[in-house]
């Protein structure tokens, strides 16, 4: 049973096709380990039931010799995207229990090709946070601990649900949303591979919206290769997502092959910032080595308008978030206050009561950002520092195909660490935020573990709609690191 | 600029979100604290630099006028904290 979810993507699906397993066997050893690693907390809703009934309509196509690009493979989904008949949550009390009566279309994809949905991960509400802490559904615990320490580590976030039942093998792959980070980074943190398309890339359809000029789905997996294959499946042009883009999606996977030989690779100087642990520094630099030794030249790029993205982020985020977060009124769905005299008090109280502490935070910002007298000197002058940002990037890719980054400004931290101050917590996205505000593909991939025993990830940025060379660069960095850790399973003890 | 309890009443108002009495002092300061931050944008000049307005650049696309979707009341009912047939039951609006 044990090596049947240790399994990679690729794997399974291989072993499917041959007919050495069946999708029932895999999905029942799924729907097992979900339920011994409930401690991590890492689902919100378990689909068990419906898993198996999946599982098993898999194998009747398969049996039929039907085959779709993820026929019979159980996967796991971020509770951010809506799915036709089964509680969406994002993590908040505002949504009640609200039940979709339509699916978005990532996961519809995932269906139409022939995935099994094991159930729903939790996040941080809205997913708005970088440790799945503000989820009114309670943290999530990172399946990885320190040498010889006992003590629970976030799993990141927003995507931290995903991210651990990825890590704890309680799924063959997830998926995740990035606003900001909220894919690389958890996945940076729980030794696994996190991939942010291009903006556009993936419908936003039925993915409950944060802030929609930012907002990317994309998937979160044990190997590059796995990342390759979700992509192909979870991209399309949308009808319903006058956003995503009509060019053409490639076989990702076919395109892994070729090696890295010419490829140029930037480092931005101004990654390297003041207070970074000298972990992350070194293992940047061994990450350039290993490319540089597979053949790919490295050259210094400059992203001069770096330190301006995350006081931009947090401007143009919470203003989308307090506009697209107007909808949650206590009127149609969702949370509904009692005792109320008027409709404003009924939207007032509902707001109030359903939305947690850091979602209202973001919301009031935005509101202010946006509101008469302020709209110039905020919104509108953060709006201008994206294009620079853009900009620098445009420049550097003059200069070379990908970026090499650290991920995160540090491994996995405490449960509680770094709840008091919301600034403390926003620094985690310093690497990744930059990405989302030019609406680029990117990367983490797992690279190394720190002193005490914890991962580390290093991050590759792509040109916009270059997902294939990204890839291409991710598994050059897979093979060096040669990354074979996986955390040691204290919750099913 | 500093953001006081009052500004703090009025933007909750604003965002129709009821931010309790005890609350609206520490929110202001948490607030203060990333306005404070994000003043840095501040010493950018922005001069002659165009807002962005589309990430990937692409033409906004058009479709035909024609109805596509509809006929799900009963569907869109379902999620209703208080309904009666095809309405949405809500405080009295009107005097």
């Amino acid at each position: 049973m044990s090596d049947l979810i240790a399994m990679t993507l690729a794997e399974a699906r291989d072993a499917i096709r041959a007919k050495k397993i069946s999708s029932k066997e895999l999905t029942g050893a799924f729907v097992k380990a979900i339920e011994a690693g409930r401690p991590l907390n890492a689902f919100i809703t378990e689909s068990g039931e419906q898993a198996m009934l999946m599982a098993d309509a898999a194998d009747r196509r398969i049996a039929k010799g039907s085959l779709g690009a993820l026929e019979g493979l159980p996967l796991a989904i971020k509770d951010l995207f809506c799915t036709k008949g089964t509680r969406t949550t994002a993590a908040s009390k505002i949504l009640g229990n609200f039940v979709p009566p339509y699916e978005s279309t990532v996961t519809q994809n995932l269906w139409d090709a022939g995935a099994v949905m094991l159930g729903k991960t939790n996040l941080d509400e809205f997913a708005m946070g970088s440790s799945n802490e503000t989820s009114a559904f309670g943290p999530v615990f990172n399946p990885w601990r320190a040498n010889n320490s006992n003590a629970n580590l976030v799993p990141g976030g927003s995507s931290g649900g995903s991210s651990a039942a990825v890590a704890a093998d309680l799924c063959l792959a997830a998926t995740g949303t990035d606003t900001g980070g909220s894919i690389r980074q958890p996945a940076a943190v729980t030794g696994r591979v996190g991939l942010k398309p291009t903006y556009g890339r993936c419908s936003r359809f039925g993915i409950v919206a944060f802030a929609s000029s930012l907002d990317q789905a994309g998937p979160m997996t044990k190997t590059v290769r796995d990342a390759a294959i979700m992509l192909g499946t979870m991209a399309s042009v949308d009808a319903r997502d006058s956003t995503s883009m009509d060019v053409p999606v490639p076989d990702y996977e076919k395109l892994l092959e070729g090696g890295i030989k010419g490829l140029k690779v930037g480092i931005p100087k101004e990654y390297r910032i003041d207070g970074a642990p000298a972990e992350i520094n070194a293992l940047w630099s061994k990450g350039a080595e290993w490319l540089k030794a597979q053949g790919a030249e490295i050259v210094e790029v400059s992203l001069p308008h770096t330190k301006y993205a995350l006081p931009t982020y947090y401007i143009v985020a919470p203003a989308e978030c307090s506009s697209n977060l107007a909808r949650y009124d206590g009127v149609r769905f969702g949370h509904r206050a009692s005792g109320v005299h008027d409709i404003t008090d009924l939207y007032e109280k509902s707001r109030g009561e359903g939305f947690g502490a850091e979602v209202q935070r973001r919301i009031l910002i935005g509101t202010y950002v946006l509101s008469a007298g302020y709209y110039d000197a905020y919104y509108s002058r953060a709006q201008k520092l994206r294009t620079l940002i853009k900009r620098d990037f445009d420049q550097a890719f003059e200069k070379c195909d990908v970026l090499l980054t650290p991920t995160t400004p540090g491994p996995a931290f405490a449960v509680g660490a770094k709840t008091t101050d919301p600034l403390e917590m926003y620094l985690q996205d310093v690497f990744t935020v930059t990405v989302n505000l030019a609406g680029l593909p990117g990367i983490s991939v797992p690279a190394g573990l720190t002193e005490t025993g914890l991962p580390l990830g290093l991050q590759l940025i792509g040109k916009a709609f270059d997902e294939a060379t990204l890839l291409r660069a991710a598994q050059a960095i897979e093979t060096a690191a040669d990354f074979k850790h996986s955390p040691a399973k204290w919750w099913t003890l | 600029m500093s953001v006081d309890k009052d500004t703090v009443r009025r933007i909750a108002k604003l965002a129709r979100l009821a931010v309790p009495e005890s609350r609206l002092e520490p929110m202001a300061g948490e607030l203060n604290g990333i306005f404070q931050w994000v003043e840095m944008l501040g010493e950018v000049n922005v001069e002659g630099v165009p807002a962005m307005t589309s990430v990937v650049a692409q033409k906004l696309k058009w479709r035909e006028d024609k109805v596509t979707d509809g006929g799900k009341a009963d569907e869109l009912m379902v999620n209703a904290p208080e309904g009666t047939d095809h309405f949405f039951v809500v405080p009295k609006v009107v005097e």
